[in-house]
């Protein structure tokens, strides 16, 4: 049994403009100590995806089917209490911008120790305790002084630590880092992936890393789900995924970055054409259609159904279902019609 | 970077942007957000600027334009001193910038049209509306977007959109040089390539020169001729792009390079990367000596007396390091 599974989990926010299905049907597993990565631009659902397991999604955004079980434990539809007592102390989570997570109007200290006293049977003064070992460990010197100091007194990097000390301050198993490092520079960057890197191998942490830098990915993920619209269009391992890419979204954003070091470094670059896919008004067929360069009679029509490459390794495009048609030389009913 | 000055679109020579910053009853700390920057551009030619935030990058970006003035130092722009409102006026007809947010660089009481020909307006170019609305459709097809979103506002587009439309208004007045100050950093990574494509489109087409102002070294080193590094105010390396990317001099670009995540999982796990300690100091309270001394790995004594000047080393590159 996983640690944690998600069983075709869709999210919808009811919204006077109608619904918009932020997540689809979207199912995967995460082991003990694994890191996932989840990539996809924005208003692709990774966010959304995140905020159901954790059960922090506001109104008008709703649950409305599917399942998610963290330790063989159902946490749609489950009680209040139950949740509480997973969230915050199984699952954790770290957002984008430190600065709008944390309190201006209270102490580092005292914002941890809140925490850990909510979580466990600690009194004030062993968890003052507490949130002072926990900023130690982040790599914060001073950590008796920090206590003391306010969210407005610490650089954005620091902030970051405090974040991270705060979800690890309970012991969790599962950590979901949503964008952890947008906010923050290169150099900071570096730092705190190499933070959670070690924090990982020392608490036997998994971590659920949500991001839109491939690079980040690269560095941090054994496996990657990549989402479009909603949707898991590929998943495999990081280097099924950037060496082996089987959906014509991954293989685009692939080729649309400029890398430092690569072959083509001067050459042009090629992008993915339209824009990002409204919401609201999603085609019947493959959602990335309007954007494909490849696409076929089939793509508008059916939504094409996940197809596995090999052990691991799954993506929905009707491409591949093409090519093993004529690879195995079956008739070809529906999909030979090539693009128009 | 004192050779082709002749040749030079633009020059400065040891810019100053210094901010005061009152902390106190009738007391105020200065701020060196520019401190000292001199280089030129040639015409057609891209200068990337890259460093962490805070280092002065966009200022140096806005200074030039005299969007801010400077408090120090000199801008020659198309063979003239900027200096006089009348040098000012004129130069901005020919330099123009384009913003890194595109949702609050454009007024949302505009419609696309009033945008794009705002600084057509400013300047009296036009004399017609026919005249201007041709102009505008002239620019709209420049940057392809289609006629019909002229009447338009700017909550209808997505953010690659109304970076296009940033990117019009810049053009409106046909001029030789963009300050490009983060132009991609706020925009989906499938759309960057389509906005990086078309700068480099429009400077074949119409000779434009670019400073493009970025924090992202991937994407500095793929439209950049030459790269400079700014950190706390002061530039510490300026190079060819590929050299620099290469093989850089100064312990700070290194580290820098060294941190810019690469889309590969095997290279990158499989490099060793330089994790620099700390935080970038405070501009209000600069370490004295050379600025980098309290994160760089190989600072010594010498660093903290005092801060090494940028000075040659190799050809066509400079680096402000006392260990090159």
């Amino acid at each position: 049994m996983s640690l944690l599974e998600v069983r075709h989990l869709s999210t919808s926010f009811f919204t006077p403009a109608g619904e918009v299905r932020a997540v689809n049907d979207l199912s995967f597993s995460l082991e003990e100590g694994e890191t996932i990565g989840i990539v996809g631009e924005s208003g692709s659902g990774k966010s959304v995806t995140a905020y159901s397991i954790m059960q922090i999604l506001t109104h008008p955004g709703r649950i409305i089917g599917g399942s998610i079980k963290y330790d063989g434990e159902e946490l749609v539809g489950c009680t209040d209490k139950t949740i509480s007592s997973i969230r915050g102390n199984k699952i954790s989570m770290i957002f984008q911008d430190p600065m709008t997570s944390l309190n201006p109007v209270y102490t580092v200290g005292n914002q941890l120790e809140e925490a850990i006293m909510l979580h466990t049977k600690r009194d004030k003064a062993q968890s003052r305790k507490r949130a002072v070992e926990m900023i130690r460990l982040v790599g914060i010197n001073d950590p008796d002084k920090r206590v003391r100091q306010y969210p407005h007194e610490l650089s954005g990097g620091m902030r970051q630590r405090v974040m991270i000390a705060m979800a690890l301050a309970c012991e969790p198993n599962i950590l979901i880092a949503d964008e952890p490092t947008t906010a923050l520079d290169v150099t900071i960057q570096a730092q705190i992936l190499e933070l959670m890197k070690a924090l990982q191998q020392q608490l036997g942490l998994a971590i659920i890393l949500i991001t839109h830098d491939l690079g980040v990915v690269a560095g941090m993920c054994e496996s990657v789900l990549v989402m479009y619209a909603g949707k898991i269009i590929e998943r495999g391992s990081a280097e099924d995924i950037f060496y082996n890419p089987k959906h014509e979204y991954t293989k685009g954003l692939l080729r649309s970055l400029p890398s430092i070091g690569s072959d083509k470094e001067n050459e042009r670059l090629i992008p993915i054409a339209g824009t990002p896919v409204d919401m609201l008004m999603l085609p019947a067929g493959c959602a990335f259609l309007p954007r494909c360069d490849r696409a076929m009679k089939i793509c508008i029509y059916e939504t094409p159904e996940e197809l596995g490459i090999n052990e691991g390794h799954y993506a929905s495009c009707w491409q591949n279902v093409k090519a093993l048609l004529q690879a195995d030389e079956l008739p070809e009913h529906q999909i030979e019609e090539s693009r128009e | 970077m004192t050779n082709g000055q002749a040749a030079g679109l633009l020059q400065t020579e040891d810019l100053k942007q210094h901010f005061l910053i009152p902390t106190g009853f009738l007391k105020s700390k200065t701020i060196r957000a520019v401190d000292g920057v001199s280089f030129s551009i040639r015409s057609g030619e891209t200068l990337g600027l890259v460093g962490e935030s805070g280092c002065g990058k966009t200022t140096v970006g806005r200074t030039l334009l005299y969007l801010y003035k400077p408090t120090g130092g000199r801008i020659h722009f198309d063979g003239k001193e900027i200096r006089s409102e009348e040098s000012i006026r004129e130069m901005r007809k020919k330099a123009s910038i384009v913003f890194q947010d595109p949702y609050s660089s454009l007024n949302p009481r505009m419609t696309v049209e009033d945008i794009i020909a705002e600084p057509l307006d400013i300047h009296q170019i036009v004399k017609t509306k026919q005249e201007r609305s041709h102009r505008v459709r002239e620019l709209l097809d420049a940057v392809e977007l289609p006629h019909e979103h002229a009447g338009r506002y700017i909550h209808e587009f997505s953010g690659g959109q109304r970076q296009r439309i940033g990117i019009a208004r810049a053009l409106a007045m046909g001029p030789k040089f963009i300050v490009c100050d983060e132009p991609v950093s706020a925009l989906d990574v499938s759309i960057q390539a389509q906005i990086i494509n078309m700068f480099e489109d429009l400077q074949a087409e119409l000779g434009l020169a670019y400073l493009f102002i970025a924090h992202n070294l991937n994407v500095v080193r793929h439209i950049s001729k030459r790269i400079m590094v700014m950190y706390l105010g002061k530039v510490v390396e300026s190079a060819p792009a590929a050299a620099l990317c290469d093989s850089p001099m100064h312990p700070y670009t290194k580290s820098l390079l060294s941190a810019v995540p690469i889309p590969d999982p095997h290279k990158e796990r499989s490099r060793t990367r330089i994790v620099l300690e700390g935080d970038v100091p405070s501009p209000m309270d600069l370490p004295g000596g050379c600025n980098f001394r309290t994160r760089c790995p190989e600072a010594t004594s010498r660093c903290a007396e005092a801060a090494p000047p940028l000075t040659g080393c190799g050809t066509d590159r400079q680096a402000a390091c006392w260990y090159i």
